[in-house]
């Protein structure tokens, strides 16, 4: 079925591609060409060409640059999910803490990222860390958020019967947050670390940007960016790497959850 | 029958919500002696599945007085004195069988043999040897909840509380699950206290039935069912059985009410906004 989807799209863009080439369409002041629509098999066929006269293989520049973006959003993902988490579990605790920081939690995420990453990298380098990590704490902002929410709705989410449970047993509010919240949160943990890991690596090729990172998949956008009217195929064989760096960390978590969630078949998302 | 060696020992509990403007309960006295199995029963919204939670330290009376094996009600509750089972299972989809049956054993640090040991007991007493891999969507609903009875008996407290346990059961298997019960009380010793809406049920598990009136919810009258133990299938054809059920039945009438399903429903309401206090 994906196979199916891939070869739909295919067919959507080079059916688009042939009409607007043959009709002189024209969006706004771009030409339908081989420029704004590069084939898509020589953006495939782009990735095992030189990436400069001599170089290695645009693929495998690609490659050590997906490495290096993909350190920087996992670091980001891990200091993202325990931080979005612990605050979950803080606000899911107290009404009072959750009606004076929700809105602002909320607000975070209405400030543009771009507005808010050249601030860190300037911060976080004055203080001596390193540029990637500066990249890393960009993704996390970006993958506390989800993970904040749906802790605090599946912590809360739990049967009241449950709770009268825990509480015939004398428990504390610890072994009613490990023995019974936190195991009934995980579906919506799940679902949040789903958004987050894809929002995570977003987060991390736009953090390269202001931090001026060279070695990383936003370093390789900016540069082929520059050399877009010569040899689009590069951005866009970039672009593919970049969605499918984002796929991969999607099926990381999706892995991770069918080990870790044990649950009625009806309630797996 | 004496309030000194009571399983629970009731004086004047009254029960209001919201400030006063509703009164569950009210003026109730009761006395519940060791291995007794006392049935609550009264019409919908009359307040018994609130004196359960009363009982059971899970909500707080506003006024009277509770007495559990001698001390306070949060005493009993903070000793682990009773065991409940409510009208849903309550099982944690994420554990299996045998972990649920050996949740409340591992919130007491008994150590994985003695909970391995006692699970085994309980399912060979439950008669569910064979499923303590199974999850709980694995199991039907009267599965389920002989899981959720096992589960409150693991610790074997000297109380148990069971609130509308078998209501959401069709009437087949809510008739064997009350002859598993009956032998499981038997076998523990345990003093049973049984909320429900049916009357035949009431007077084939009890020793004693306690008809509560309408809203305010008052005790009408306590019926002694003389009927001989152990009980079986044949004990629902005695003659002495229906007149017990006409008798239940008349202090029933008497107490009033026929309230639709809307009071039952109010008082679960009523007590969840207080849980969330």
């Amino acid at each position: 079925m994906t196979a199916a989807v891939f070869v739909a799209l295919w067919a959507l863009w080079e059916g688009f591609k042939w009409f607007g080439e043959t009709t002189g369409l024209t969006i706004g002041e771009f030409e339908v060409n081989d420029r704004t629509f590069p084939h898509v098999h020589d953006v495939f066929a782009q990735l095992f060409e030189p990436s400069r006269r001599n170089g290695p293989l645009l693929i495998e520049v690609l490659w050590d640059a997906a490495l290096f973006t993909a350190k920087e959003a996992a670091v980001g993902f891990v200091l993202g999910a325990a931080i979005g988490f612990g605050l979950g579990v803080l606000l899911a605790h107290s009404r009072l803490l959750q009606r004076g920081f929700l809105p602002y939690i909320v607000a975070s995420q209405t400030i543009p990222i771009l507005a808010v990453a050249p601030m860190v990298v300037v911060w976080m380098g004055g203080r001596g860390f390193p540029d990637w990590f500066s990249v890393s704490v960009i993704a996390a902002y970006l993958t506390f958020f989800p993970v904040t929410i749906n802790t605090l709705r599946g912590l809360t989410s739990v049967d009241a019967r449950a709770l009268e449970l825990m509480r015939s047993y004398a428990a504390n509010w610890f072994q009613i947050l490990w023995k019974l919240r936190l195991p009934a949160s995980l579906p919506y943990l799940f679902a949040a670390f789903k958004i987050s890991a894809t929002a995570c690596v977003v987060g991390a090729i736009i953090g390269e940007l202001p931090a001026s990172i060279q070695d990383g998949l936003g370093g390789a956008i900016l540069n082929f960016n520059q050399y877009y009217s010569t040899t689009p195929e590069n951005l866009w064989a970039t672009n593919l790497v970049a969605a499918a760096l984002g796929i991969v960390f999607f099926l990381v978590i999706v892995i991770v959850e069918k080990i870790v969630v044990r649950r009625a078949p009806e309630h797996v998302a | 029958m004496s309030a000194d060696q009571a399983v629970v020992s009731l004086k004047g509990v009254a029960k209001e919500f919201g400030r006063g403007h509703v009164q569950a309960l009210t003026g109730i006295d009761l006395d519940v002696q060791p291995g007794e199995f006392i049935s609550l029963i009264g019409p919908s919204g009359c307040g018994k599945s609130t004196l359960l939670r009363i009982v059971g330290d899970l909500i707080q009376p506003s006024g009277g007085e509770v007495v559990v094996n001698g001390k306070s009600a949060h005493q009993a509750r903070v000793d682990r004195d009773y065991g409940i089972v409510f009208q849903d299972a309550v099982l944690f989809d994420w554990r299996t069988v045998e972990k649920n049956i050996s949740l409340p054993l591992e919130m007491m640090g008994r150590d994985r043999r003695a909970r391995g040991e006692r699970v085994r007991e309980l399912l060979e007493l439950v008669e569910l040897k064979g499923f303590e891999s199974h999850h709980p969507w694995q199991l039907s609903g009267g599965m389920q909840q002989r899981v959720s009875i096992a589960r409150a008996l693991s610790f074997d407290p000297s109380l148990l509380l069971m609130d509308e346990p078998f209501g959401a059961l069709d009437e087949m298997t809510r008739e064997r699950l009350n002859l598993e019960l009956l032998r499981i009380w038997e076998r523990s010793g345990s003093t049973v206290i049984f909320v429900t809406h049916s009357i035949a049920e009431a007077v084939f598990l009890s020793t004693r039935v306690v008809v509560m009136s309408a809203r305010p919810g008052r005790i009408v009258g306590i019926v002694d069912v003389d009927l001989p133990q152990p009980r079986t299938i044949e004990t629902r054809e005695e003659p002495r059985f229906a007149e017990l059920i006409r008798d239940v039945r008349q202090l029933l009438r008497k107490g009033g009410g026929f309230a639709a399903e809307e009071a039952e429903r109010e008082e679960e309401e009523l007590i969840a906004a207080e849980e969330n206090l």
